[in-house]
C-alpha cells in the first residue's frame, strides 16, 4: 500500500504535458536507423534524374535524346511526348486540395523559370541516369527573362483589412514614417533533399515521400495522375525538416510516379541541391511600402501596410505581407494592400512564417524608426498601442500577453540600461547595439482524426495520418496520449506518416500540435471506455455496472477506490482474453477561418517579443548577433525541451535572414538563380548562433483545446530580422530596409 | 561525370611518369593527381573537371613535416590541412600559418585537404563552376560571366578582363606572406619554384592558373627560417563567423626592433587572382614607427591598383580596414 506522499508523488510524475522528455524518436536518429525518403530502396528499383531547363523564357525548339537512350543502362528518357498525360489540381477556393505551382510537368513547350524540367532520365543507377541527363540535348528560341527585383505593380492592389480612413488619418497625422522595405528571395535549404520512391503495383502506387502534408500529397498527385485516392499511398516516417518547402507537391513527384508506372519498376529520384533553388519553391522577393501616422505622445493613428511580392509567370502566389499588420496594434485607421508581380521564377511557396515573418520585418522595422523620431522607447512605444481586441474583426483575443512578452522580457534582458543614442554602449572593445521586435503568428488547428490502441500486452498505440519534420509530432503524440491514459509515454508507440492511418493535419501553419488534441483525447475516452466495459466481462470487476468503473493511470478502478487499487488495463483485456481496443477521435478544425473562408468567434493568435544584442568593430566592419531574447507567448508548452529547441532554431535561422540568405537570380545570364550551392547562398553556421535564452509565458489557450496547446514552428522567426535591424541601428547609426544587412551596408 | 582509369603508384617517380603524357596540366587537364579530392571531386562531379585518368598520391611518402637543420621548414605535399595546422614547430614559428589553415573550410575538410591540393585549389567563381554559363577559365573565349554577373565575391586585383576569378585558399596567402618555395618533380629532374611565381595572373589565359607543366608533381612545401623576433598573424573578414572564403584577409609577419618596422611581409586574399603579396605595403611599412596612420598608408599603397566590378567595390575599403587591423594586432603583440 503506497503512502500518500508516493502517491503524490506518482501522480505527478504521471503528468507528462510540460515535462521536457527526450524526443522518443531521437535514438533512432543519432543511430541513423530513421528511415528517411531517400533511405528506401526496392529490388529492381531505377533511378531518375529530371533534365531542367538553362533558360528561364522560350520555348524548347528541339529535343535530342538519341545519345542519352543509347547511354549504358538507361531505360527510357521521359519528356512531354512520351510521359502520358498529368492532369491539373482542380481549381478550389476551400482549402480541400492545395499545390503552389499548378502547371504539371510536360505540359507545354514553353519555358517559364530556370531549371523547368524538360525531360527525365531514368536508368539502372544514379551515375547512369545522371550521366543520360547530361546527354540530352535540348535547344532553346530564348527570349529575354524577366527577374528583375525592383517590382512594380502589374494592377490594382488587392485591399485585404480595412478600418476607418487611413490616408485622411495619415495626412494630417504629427508624427509620419513612411518607408519602403525589402525581403530577398530565400530559398528553403532543409539538409534532406526533396525525394520520391515511387512503386507501381499494376493498380496502385506506393509514393516515399518527402511531404509535410500525406493527406493533400495524395489528393493532389492522384488528381495529376488522373487516379482515384484510393489508389495512391503516401509514405512519409522522417522528415530531414522542410520549412514549408515540403508542404505541397512539386514537379518531380508525379514524373517519378508516371515513371514507375510506365517502366513497372521502382523509381527513385531525389532533388539536388541546385535543382532545389530551381523548382521547388522559395519564399518571394517583397517590397512593402509602411506608412504610419502617431501622435506626439506616440499613438498610432493610421497604419497604411502595401506590399508587392514576385511570383510565377503561371500562378498567383501571394505572401500575404501584412497577416500580422491588421491586430498587432491598436489602431483606429488602417488599410493593407497586396499585389503579385509575375516575373520568370519558379513557383514561391510557404517559408517559415509565411506573410507574417516578412511583413513583420517591415512593419516591426517602421515601428522602430518611429520610436528613434519620437524619442520614446521601442519597448514602451509597443506598449502604449497594445490592444485588448483584435479590431480587424471587432473580437477579443482568445489569449493574449503581448504585453507581457514586453515587459518580461525587457526585465530580463536588462533593457532598462540601454542608452538610446547611436554608438553609445560598448562591452570588451566591441560597439553594442540593443534593438527588439514585437511578434505574432496564427493560432489554429485543422482537421483531425486519430486512433488509440490499448493492447493486452500493456503497449499503447496511436496512430494518426500526419507526418513529423523534425519538430517533435512523435514525441507530442506520445506526451498527449501519456496525459490522456496516464501511462507512461515510453510504453506509447507512436505511427505516423502513412496517408492509410486517420486522416491527420499537415505539418505548417503552427498546427500539427493543436489539431492533435481534441481527437487524440476523444481516441483516448473511447479506448479507455472500451476498457471498463471489457472489465465488466471478466475479472475483479466482473459483472460491475459500467458506470462504477472509472480509468485513470492506466487502471480500471471503481469510481469509491483509488487508482493503485485498481487493475491495470492489460490485466483486464487479458482476463477478458482480448488483444486490444481501439478508440477513435475526429475534431474540425478552424483554420478556415484565418483563410477567411468561414466566420471566426474569437481572434487567435501567438505573440512574442525579440530582444537582440548585435557587437560591432567599425575598424573591420564585423557585425555579429552575440546575445538574444525571445519570449513567447505560445500557448501551454507539452514539452518545453523540443519547444525551446523550435525557438532556438528559428533565431538561428532568423540569424540568416537578416544577415546572410540571399537567392540572386541573375538577369543578364538566363535568369539562373546563381548562387544555388551552400557555399553561395550562406545560412548561419553554429558559429553565428547567438547566445540564446527563451521564455515562455506558459498561459493555456484552453479556446483552441483542452491542454490549452498552440502551435510554436513559426512564432520564434517572426521578429528577428527586425530586431536585428533595430539593434544594427543602434550600433551602427545606419538603417538598413533591405534585407539581407550587408558588411557594404554599413562600411560608411 | 565520366568514367575514368584510376591508378595508385607506389613511387613519386612513376607517379610524375605518368601524368607526364598529359597535354595540359592546367584547366581540363586529362590526367589528374588526387590528393584530398575536396576540389577535383567537386569539379568532376559538376563536369568542370573530366579526366581520363586519376593517379591517386595517397601512398607517396609525402607526409612528414620537417624541421630543416639551416632552420626552416620541408611540409610534405600530402600532409593534411589539420595536421600541418596543429604541428608545434607551426604554432610555434609560424602561427601565421595555422591560423590561415584554421580559418579556412570546416574540419572535416582540413581532416583531407592536403598541402599541394590546397595549392592547387580552385576558384568558387559560380560561373566557373557552372557548365552552362560562360567562362574564360573553363572553356577559353565563352567569356566571364562574372564581369556583367554576380561579382561581389570576385578579386579586385590582379584581374583582367578576361577573368576576375579570385583565389579563393587561405593557406596560399600565409605562405606568401612566408615567401615559401614550392618543390617540384618530374619523370626527369626536380625544381623549385618560389611562391610568388608559382601562380600566373589570368591575362589572356585564365585557364593557365600555375607554371606546372605535365608530369610535374608538387613533392614539399619549404619555408625559410623565421626572421628573429617576428610576429604573425592572418585575419580573415567574411560575412558570417565561419565556413566561408574570404571577402578579404591579411596575411602579415613583422619585426619591430627599437620602435621601429625592420621587417614586414604582407599578403592579402580573397580580393587577388592570385595569393596577393603586396610589396607596395611592405615598403610603405618598411623603417616606420607603427602607428595606425602608418598601416593605413601601407593599407592604400597596397589597394592602389585594386580595380572593382559592380558589386565588390566595398572590398578596397574592406581590405584596408583589414591590413590596417591586422598590422596593429602583430604590432601590439611584438
Amino acid at each position: 500500500m503506497p503512502t500518500a506522499q508516493s502517491e503524490t508523488a506518482e501522480n505527478q510524475a504521471l503528468s507528462v504535458i510540460g515535462r521536457p522528455i527526450p524526443r522518443v524518436d531521437g535514438p533512432l536518429k543519432v543511430s541513423g536507423t530513421a528511415t528517411y525518403t531517400s533511405d528506401h530502396n526496392f529490388p529492381g528499383m531505377l533511378y531518375a534524374v529530371p533534365v531542367p531547363s538553362t533558360i528561364a523564357k522560350g520555348t524548347i525548339a528541339a529535343l535530342d535524346t538519341s545519345a542519352a537512350e543509347k547511354m549504358p543502362g538507361v531505360r527510357a528518357v521521359f519528356h512531354r511526348e512520351n510521359i502520358g498525360r498529368f492532369f491539373r489540381v482542380p481549381p478550389n477556393d476551400d482549402f480541400s486540395i492545395v499545390i503552389d505551382e499548378n502547371r504539371p510537368p510536360f505540359e507545354d513547350d514553353t519555358i517559364r523559370y530556370y531549371g523547368q524540367y524538360v525531360a527525365l532520365t531514368v536508368a539502372d543507377t544514379l551515375e547512369q541516369a545522371q550521366a543520360a541527363a547530361d546527354a540530352v540535348k535540348v535547344t532553346y528560341d530564348e527570349e529575354t527573362p524577366d527577374v528583375r527585383t525592383k517590382l512594380t505593380q502589374e494592377q490594382e492592389p488587392k485591399v485585404g483589412s480595412q478600418r476607418g480612413d487611413a490616408t485622411a488619418a495619415f495626412n494630417t497625422a504629427p508624427i509620419k514614417v513612411d518607408q519602403t522595405y525589402v525581403t530577398p528571395a530565400e530559398t528553403h535549404n532543409p539538409i534532406e533533399l526533396h525525394a520520391t520512391v515511387a512503386v507501381w503495383d499494376g493498380t496502385r502506387f506506393t509514393l516515399y515521400e518527402t511531404t509535410q502534408s500525406i493527406k493533400n500529397h495524395q489528393l493532389a498527385v492522384s488528381a495529376m495522375l488522373g487516379v482515384p485516392p484510393e489508389n495512391v499511398r503516401i509514405v512519409s516516417r522522417f522528415l530531414g525538416s522542410g520549412f514549408g518547402g515540403k508542404l505541397w507537391p512539386w514537379t518531380h513527384d508525379v514524373l517519378t510516379a508516371a515513371a514507375a508506372r510506365a517502366l513497372n519498376r521502382p523509381v527513385k529520384l531525389v532533388v539536388d541541391r541546385k535543382m532545389m533553388f530551381q523548382t521547388v519553391g522559395h519564399r518571394p522577393l517583397t517590397q512593402q511600402r509602411i506608412r504610419l501616422g502617431a501622435t506626439t505622445n506616440g499613438k498610432l493613428v493610421s497604419t497604411q501596410h502595401d506590399s508587392l511580392n514576385h511570383s510565377s509567370i503561371l500562378d498567383d502566389y501571394d505572401e500575404g505581407c501584412a497577416e500580422a499588420t491588421p491586430h498587432l496594434y491598436r489602431c483606429p485607421n488602417l488599410r493593407v494592400t497586396s499585389g503579385v508581380v509575375h516575373l520568370n521564377v519558379g513557383t514561391p511557396t510557404s517559408m517559415r512564417g509565411p506573410g507574417a515573418v516578412p511583413g513583420l520585418f517591415a512593419l516591426e522595422s517602421a515601428m522602430d524608426e518611429l520610436a528613434v523620431k519620437l524619442n520614446i522607447d521601442p519597448v514602451e512605444l509597443r506598449l502604449r498601442n497594445d490592444t485588448e481586441i483584435d479590431e480587424a474583426l471587432n473580437l477579443p483575443f482568445t489569449s493574449r500577453h503581448l504585453k507581457e512578452c514586453l515587459t518580461v522580457g525587457a526585465e530580463k534582458f536588462d533593457w532598462h540600461q540601454r542608452t538610446p543614442a547611436v554608438g553609445s554602449m560598448k562591452k570588451d572593445g566591441l560597439i553594442v547595439g540593443w534593438g527588439m521586435a514585437a511578434a505574432t503568428w496564427i493560432a489554429n488547428r485543422l482537421d483531425c482524426e486519430a486512433t488509440i490502441e490499448l493492447k493486452a500486452d500493456g503497449s499503447v498505440r496511436v496512430a494518426c495520418g500526419t507526418q513529423d519534420i523534425g519538430t517533435g509530432t512523435y514525441t507530442m503524440l506520445a506526451q498527449m496520449v501519456g496525459e490522456a491514459l496516464g501511462i507512461d509515454p515510453d510504453k506509447i508507440q507512436v505511427v505516423l506518416g502513412d496517408s492509410a492511418l486517420p486522416t491527420g493535419p499537415l505539418s505548417g501553419g503552427s498546427m500539427a500540435t493543436a489539431s492533435l488534441v481534441p481527437a487524440v483525447l476523444e481516441a483516448a475516452k473511447k479506448a479507455s471506455e472500451k476498457v471498463q466495459f471489457a472489465a465488466t466481462a471478466a475479472g475483479p470487476f466482473s459483472g460491475q455496472s459500467v458506470a462504477n468503473l472509472i480509468f485513470s493511470n492506466g487502471r480500471i478502478h471503481r469510481k469509491d477506490q483509488s487508482p493503485s487499487d485498481g487493475v491495470p488495463y492489460e490485466q483486464v483485456l487479458q482476463a477478458a482474453k482480448v488483444s486490444s481496443v481501439s478508440g477513435s477521435g475526429s475534431s474540425k478544425g478552424d483554420f478556415t477561418d484565418a483563410l477567411g473562408i468561414t466566420k471566426p468567434k474569437l481572434s487567435s493568435h501567438s505573440f512574442g517579443t525579440q530582444f537582440v544584442e548585435v557587437t560591432w568593430q567599425p575598424e573591420i566592419a564585423r557585425l555579429r548577433v552575440s546575445r538574444t531574447l525571445t519570449v513567447i507567448d505560445g500557448g501551454r508548452i507539452i514539452n518545453p525541451r523540443t519547444g525551446r529547441n523550435q525557438i532556438e532554431g528559428a533565431v538561428v535561422m532568423g540569424v540568416g535572414m537578416a544577415l546572410f540568405e540571399h537567392t540572386i537570380y541573375d538577369d543578364q545570364h538566363h535568369g539562373a538563380p546563381i548562387n544555388s550551392n551552400l557555399a553561395d547562398y550562406v545560412v548561419s553556421t553554429h558559429a553565428d548562433a547567438p547566445a540564446m535564452d527563451v521564455v515562455f509565458l506558459d498561459y493555456p489557450d484552453t479556446h483552441l483545446n483542452a491542454f490549452g496547446a498552440r502551435g510554436i514552428g513559426e512564432i520564434g522567426l517572426a521578429g528577428v530580422a527586425p530586431a536585428i535591424a533595430s539593434a544594427v541601428y543602434h550600433a551602427t547609426g545606419v538603417r538598413v530596409r533591405e534585407l539581407p544587412i550587408r558588411i557594404e551596408d554599413l562600411l560608411g | 561525370m565520366q568514367t575514368f582509369e584510376f591508378t595508385r603508384p607506389s613511387d613519386v617517380t612513376s607517379a610524375a611518369t605518368a601524368a607526364a603524357s598529359a597535354k595540359t596540366a592546367q584547366q581540363g587537364a586529362e590526367i589528374r593527381f588526387i590528393a584530398g579530392g575536396t576540389t577535383l571531386i567537386d569539379l568532376m562531379k559538376l563536369n568542370v573537371e573530366q579526366p581520363h585518368m586519376l593517379i591517386d598520391l595517397n601512398r607517396l611518402p609525402l607526409g612528414d613535416v620537417e624541421t630543416l637543420p639551416e632552420g626552416g621548414l620541408k611540409i610534405g605535399a600530402m600532409v593534411r590541412n589539420s595536421d600541418l595546422a596543429h604541428h608545434p614547430a607551426v604554432l610555434r614559428y609560424y602561427p601565421v600559418l595555422s591560423q590561415a589553415l584554421l580559418s579556412g573550410a570546416s574540419a572535416q575538410l582540413r581532416n583531407k585537404a592536403t598541402t599541394s591540393g590546397n595549392l592547387l585549389q580552385r576558384t568558387r567563381c559560380m560561373y566557373f563552376r557552372d557548365t552552362t554559363m560562360p567562362c574564360n577559365k573553363r572553356e577559353p573565349g565563352s567569356g566571364c560571366g562574372a564581369i556583367n554577373g554576380a561579382n561581389r565575391m570576385m578579386a579586385i586585383l590582379g584581374t583582367s578582363e578576361h577573368c576576375i576569378a579570385t583565389n579563393p585558399s587561405d593557406m596560399n596567402v600565409a605562405l606568401t606572406a612566408l615567401e615559401a618555395t614550392i618543390h617540384i618533380q618530374n619523370a626527369q629532374d626536380t625544381r623549385s619554384v618560389p611562391i610568388n611565381e608559382f601562380y600566373l595572373l589570368p591575362g589572356h589565359t585564365p585557364q593557365r592558373e600555375t607554371v606546372l607543366e605535365p608530369g610535374d608533381l608538387i613533392t614539399h612545401v619549404t619555408l625559410p627560417a623565421p626572421a628573429a623576433g617576428a610576429k604573425s598573424l592572418y585575419l580573415k573578414l567574411r560575412d558570417r563567423a565561419s565556413y566561408e572564403f574570404a571577402l578579404a584577409s591579411a596575411a602579415v609577419i613583422v619585426t619591430v626592433e627599437n620602435n621601429r618596422i625592420n621587417y614586414a611581409r604582407v599578403a592579402l586574399g580573397g580580393v587577388g587572382t592570385k595569393p596577393w603579396r603586396s610589396q607596395e605595403a611592405e615598403q610603405a611599412l618598411a623603417g616606420v614607427t607603427p602607428s595606425e596612420d602608418r598601416f593605413r598608408a601601407a593599407a592604400e599603397a597596397a589597394l592602389q591598383g585594386a580595380r572593382p566590378q559592380s558589386q565588390n567595390g566595398f572590398k578596397i575599403e574592406l581590405t584596408k580596414r583589414c591590413l590596417t587591423h591586422a598590422l596593429k594586432l602583430a604590432t601590439q603583440t611584438a
